[in-house]
C-alpha cells in the first residue's frame, strides 16, 4: 500500500546495565555500619589527601623566612583553624582506627565480628578526640 | 449471629520503578492499595498486577523467603519482597529493581548476568543437587544446583558498594561460593575455587563494607567467606614463598 507509513524502529529489547556507580557509596537509605565505615573512610581518605598538600603549603612557608612563618602561625591559632585541627584529629582517627579493622577483618581475623570492632575502636577513637579538643583549646 | 471481624486495612501508596524494554529510560509509576498490617510489599505488588495493572512484571515463586526469587529495592534497602511487612515502611512504599544487575523489565533483573561469575570459572563452585529419585527436570534445565545456605536471590550483589562501581568484580555471592568450597570441597576442585577468588577483581576487590552480610536474608554471610577466603590465599602464597605444608592447599 503505497500509503502505509515506514516500520517504527525496531526497540533494544536486551536488558540494560543499571549499576549504582561510585555514587552509591555515599547512599544512606538501607545502609549499615560498615557501609558507613565504607563510605566515612573514602571521605576522610580524601580529606586527609587534601591536608597532606595543604600541609606542604604551609612547610613552604619555612623558605619565605622569619616573618612569613610567624604571620602563619598567628593564623593557625585563631580559633576557626582550632577547630579545623579537630576535624582533622576526628579524620586522621576514624581512618586510622577503620584501617585497623580492615586490616584485622580483610585477614580472616575476627571476620565475624566487625560490627563490634568498630564500635569498639571508635569508642576509643571518641576517647582520644575529646582528650586530644581538650588540649587543642587548652 | 456476631459478624465475622474484618482485621482494618489502610492505604498504601507504591512507587514502583518501570521500565519496558526498549523504553529509553526507567520512570515511577504510583499505586494505592489497601493493605492490612500483616501485609508485605510483594502482596501490594500481586494487588497491583491483579487489580490495576497487569503489566506490571517481577518475579516471585514462594512467598516464604526460601526461593529467593522476590529479591528488590524497597525504600532503597535490598530486601525480599514477601517478608517485607508494609505496616514497617511508612505511607509511601518505593520498589526498585535490584540495583548492579542488568534489568529487563519493571523490577525483574537478569539472574543469568548474576550466576555469570560463576560460568566465568567454569562453575567450579556450584555442586550438584541430588535429585529426588523418579523426578523429572523442568524443560532446559540440565542441571540443578545448589550452594548450602545462599539462596540465590542477588540481594548480596545489590547491596554490594563495590559490585556497583566494578563491574569486573565477581562479587559476594560467588565468592561466597568459593568460600564454601574452601571450607568444604567435598569432591570440588578446591585450588581451582581459590584460584578464582584470588585476583584484584576476586577478594582482593571487596572493601570491607560488609553490607552483602547485612542484607542477605539467608544468613551466608558472604563478607565473612570473602575474609577467610583471603586469610587461605594468603596463606597459600607464604606456604608457596617459604615451601612451607602443601602448596596453595
Amino acid at each position: 500500500m503505497s500509503g502505509q507509513r515506514p516500520a517504527a524502529p525496531v526497540a533494544t529489547a536486551g536488558p540494560v546495565e543499571r549499576r549504582r556507580g561510585w555514587t552509591g557509596w555515599f547512599d544512606p537509605r538501607g545502609r549499615r555500619l560498615g557501609g558507613w565505615a565504607f563510605a566515612l573512610n573514602r571521605l576522610t581518605g580524601l580529606g586527609l589527601v587534601a591536608y597532606l598538600y595543604l600541609h606542604l603549603g604551609v612547610l613552604f612557608l619555612l623558605s619565605q623566612g622569619p616573618d612569613g612563618w610567624d604571620a602563619f602561625v598567628d593564623v593557625a591559632l585563631s580559633p576557626p583553624i582550632l577547630v579545623m585541627d579537630v576535624v582533622l584529629i576526628f579524620g586522621m582517627l576514624l581512618h586510622g582506627l577503620n584501617g585497623i579493622r580492615v586490616g584485622l577483618v580483610g585477614y580472616g581475623m575476627v571476620a565475624t565480628r566487625q560490627g563490634a570492632l568498630f564500635v569498639g575502636l571508635m569508642i576509643i577513637g571518641a576517647i582520644v578526640l575529646l582528650a586530644a579538643t581538650l588540649r587543642v583549646f587548652a | 449471629m456476631a459478624e465475622p471481624q474484618t482485621t482494618p486495612t489502610r492505604p498504601v501508596r507504591f512507587r514502583v520503578h518501570r521500565r519496558k524494554a526498549g523504553d529509553s529510560g526507567g520512570r515511577y509509576d504510583s499505586f494505592e492499595v489497601q493493605l492490612d498490617e500483616q501485609r508485605t510489599v510483594l502482596d501490594g505488588l500481586v494487588a497491583i498486577r491483579k487489580e490495576q495493572d497487569p503489566s506490571l512484571t517481577f518475579r516471585h515463586s514462594c512467598f516464604h523467603a526460601s526461593c529467593g526469587t522476590c529479591g528488590m529495592r524497597v525504600n532503597g534497602a535490598d530486601v525480599l519482597a514477601c517478608v517485607t511487612k508494609v505496616a514497617d515502611l511508612g505511607p509511601t512504599v518505593t520498589v526498585e529493581p535490584l540495583a548492579n544487575i542488568p534489568l529487563v523489565s519493571d523490577l525483574v533483573v537478569d539472574m543469568g548476568a548474576f550466576y555469570g561469575p560463576f560460568s566465568r570459572a567454569g562453575r567450579p563452585l556450584l555442586r550438584e543437587s541430588e535429585l529426588v529419585p523418579g523426578s523429572q527436570r523442568a524443560e532446559g534445565i540440565d542441571v540443578l544446583t545448589r550452594y548450602e545456605d545462599c539462596i540465590e536471590c542477588g540481594i548480596c550483589v545489590s547491596a554490594c558498594p563495590l559490585t556497583g562501581s566494578d563491574p569486573r568484580y565477581a562479587g559476594p555471592a560467588a565468592l561466597c561460593a568459593a568460600g564454601r568450597v574452601i571450607e568444604e570441597p567435598r569432591d570440588a576442585d578446591r585450588l581451582a575455587a581459590l584460584r578464582f577468588a584470588d585476583g584484584s577483581h576476586g577478594v582482593w576487590r571487596c572493601h570491607v563494607a560488609y553490607e552483602c552480610t547485612g542484607a542477605c536474608p539467608s544468613n551466608a554471610d558472604p563478607g565473612a567467606h570473602i575474609m577467610r577466603l583471603r586469610r587461605a590465599a594468603t596463606a597459600g602464597r607464604f606456604r608457596r614463598w617459604f615451601g612451607v605444608g602443601r602448596a596453595a592447599r
